[in-house]
């Protein structure tokens, strides 16, 4: 153990502040501590083993639907509503409180623009048409005899993140600032299968697709982008679509701006050029200095963000932490990720866990020793196209602050002595 | 012929085979004509391709917007409690906040004939005549200074409407691979 012990204290710091060599987590407990500088617990202070209740009596009855376990009742959703709406506004996922990729459905993030829908499934059509041969209408029915494909894939909001734009940093943690986008296993029917069967017209060069909710929430989308990875999405992580995401079928264009991945959808009209839907035009535009603004912003770039340690999460007491969080770009796959610990005066690559996806959440893992002292926490991803997320002040010296969309900049978390974490801007 | 050029004729035959397999997909869509698509096509393009028969002019309009429209969105278009429709016209560049209004920043006129046929009244959308849509897309004109009092608005005269900030857009270009 000596030896193993002076190996890990010269070789294990990777970058300023207590960044750590991942493999610290796979020599062992003794190593992790020795290194932590941790006094080991005296085991006489632990409580005795209580034999609890439920370990005496038979535990609860079969349910049909099962549900987290009550004490994970914090775990939820929080969300605004434009005035006087119940239904129309936007929902986070408490990132801070997961771990892994997959986003459960229930706490998948929403933006609706006029409720959710109670749609009945017999009752709903897709219907395509305009610039093809023969126009088409499909039943549910009809679309859950074709053969389908799964895709894991991340759904940002285009509006995610938009606090960064904000002169001073909002005090609030990850699910208020970075909320607005997770990941699931989206199955469906592949959107050019129905395309080739209606027969395009070489004129078409544009989609718009709309919504059966009462917003009819429509977007123009480019036709031979899109044609590749477009699914209609009847399956969310195994089960069908839940209502909020768009129920009893969604378009997913993966990596694509999440507002083009119509929910609910009902019709997809091929057009010459984009319809100028007021989704497209008034709002989801990046307004820039000169007031000019940048329309169509349809990838989501590359990005990520800590979602542990983060506000609200205080740490009791110095020792080895793991730094985790999540990466995505709407380009590719993560490349890298990089964490500093000192501001971004220095830098470390954290571990990628498997599966490492195009257009799908990754998630990323660092060791930390925090000493105590304060601490400030980045994450900057780079994807497979070499593109790199940007500073804040990058960011804003590119596109200015006028705008609330497409904020991809890096996240910053600030640690105090006491293990507070808030957001700051570094 | 070898084995290794009978396996790999086989594997020939078998990908030809399976190419034309994939194309072959289930047709299970029922061919729908134009005329029964209309009641769902109600998106409306820049040059005026979806626009209805009907006209309204701004007076018609505001008694339109008392009623359907003025609870949600103000006196006048002013906003509150939500969305201001009026107002903000050479806002968008400077230090100080935008007012992104119909007025200021939608760059298409038949974009609010498009957007208010689909989604509003809020708690009733999809219930206005096309008369009532063409007036109050009038009046919402008409309030930001884009047309006058007795202009008409229909399918001829709402697509040649200028905005002023029509040439406000640019495309995004995206990142390409490094």
């Amino acid at each position: 153990m000596g030896h193993r012990k002076s190996k890990g204290a010269t070789i294990d710091a990777v970058a300023g502040n207590g960044l750590l060599d991942r493999r610290v987590f796979l020599g062992g407990t003794a190593m992790a501590a020795a290194t932590a500088g941790m006094i080991l617990p005296d085991s006489a202070t632990a409580d005795p083993l209580a034999v609890e209740p439920w370990m005496k009596t038979p535990g609860a009855a079969f349910v049909p639907y099962g549900q987290p376990s009550g004490y994970e009742n914090k775990v939820v959703r929080t969300f605004t509503t434009a005035p006087g709406t119940t239904g129309t506004g936007t929902s986070r996922t408490p990132h801070h409180l997961l771990n892994g990729m997959i986003t459960p459905n229930g706490l998948h993030f929403e933006r609706h623009h006029s409720g959710i829908p109670d749609i009945n499934p017999d009752a709903h059509r897709l219907v395509i048409h305009g610039l093809v041969k023969r126009p088409l209408l499909f039943t549910l029915d009809d679309l859950t005899r074709y053969p389908t494909e799964s895709r894991i894939a991340f759904i940002e909001c285009g509006g995610n993140g938009q606090l960064l734009y904000q002169k001073e940093p909002a005090q609030v943690g990850v699910q208020q600032i970075q909320g607005q986008v997770s990941c699931a296993e989206w199955t469906g029917v592949k959107l050019a299968v129905l395309l080739q069967e209606a027969g395009v017209d070489p004129k078409a060069k544009w989609i718009l697709a709309e919504g059966a909710d009462a917003a009819g929430m429509s977007r123009s989308l480019p036709l031979a982008e899109i044609m590749q990875d477009a699914l209609i999405a009847l399956y969310q992580n195994g089960e069908r679509v839940r209502p909020a995401n768009g129920y009893p079928m969604r378009l997913l264009l993966p990596g694509y701006e999440g507002n083009m991945n119509v929910k609910w959808l009902r019709r997809i009209k091929l057009t010459e050029g984009p319809t100028m839907t007021r989704d497209e035009t008034s709002r989801y535009t990046i307004t820039l200095p000169d007031g000019k603004s940048l329309q169509f912003v349809f990838p989501q770039e590359c990005k990520s963000v800590i979602t542990r340690p983060s506000p609200g999460l205080t740490m009791k007491e110095p020792g080895v932490y793991e730094i985790t969080g999540l990466a995505w770009s709407g380009y590719g796959k993560i490349a890298k990720v990089e964490i500093s610990a000192d501001g971004g005066k220095s830098w470390a690559p954290a571990a990628l866990q498997e599966p490492v996806l195009s257009k799908a959440l990754t998630r990323f893992r660092m060791a930390w020793r925090w000493n105590g002292g304060p601490a400030v926490l980045q994450s900057r991803a780079t994807d497979d196209i070499g593109y790199v997320q940007p500073t804040r002040e990058k960011m804003i010296a590119d596109r200015g602050s006028r705008t609330i969309y497409h904020s991809n900049a890096v996240t910053t978390w600030g640690v105090s002595e006491k293990g507070e974490v808030k957001h700051v801007y570094a | 012929m070898s084995t290794h050029n009978a396996l790999l004729a086989a594997a020939c035959a078998l990908s030809l085979f399976s190419s034309a397999a994939l194309a072959e997909t289930p047709n299970l869509g029922k061919v729908i004509s134009p005329e029964e698509v209309a009641p769902w096509d109600i998106s409306v393009s820049p040059d005026g391709a979806g626009l209805p028969p009907g006209s309204g002019t701004p007076m018609q309009g505001e008694a339109v917007y008392a009623s359907k429209c003025l609870a949600c969105h103000g006196e006048k278009g002013a906003g509150k409690p939500n969305d201001a429709l009026v107002g903000g016209i050479g806002s968008l560049a400077g230090d100080k906040p935008a007012l992104k209004t119909v007025g200021s920043f939608w760059p298409y006129a038949t974009t609010i004939f498009d957007y208010v046929r689909r989604s509003m009244p809020y708690n009733e959308s999809k219930t206005l005549t096309n008369d009532e849509l063409y007036a109050v897309a009038a009046y919402i004109l008409q309030l930001n200074g884009i047309i006058g009092e007795n202009d008409t608005m229909n399918a001829q005269t709402l697509p040649k409407v200028r905005m002023p900030n029509r040439d406000g857009f640019v495309a995004f270009v995206p990142a390409i691979p490094k």
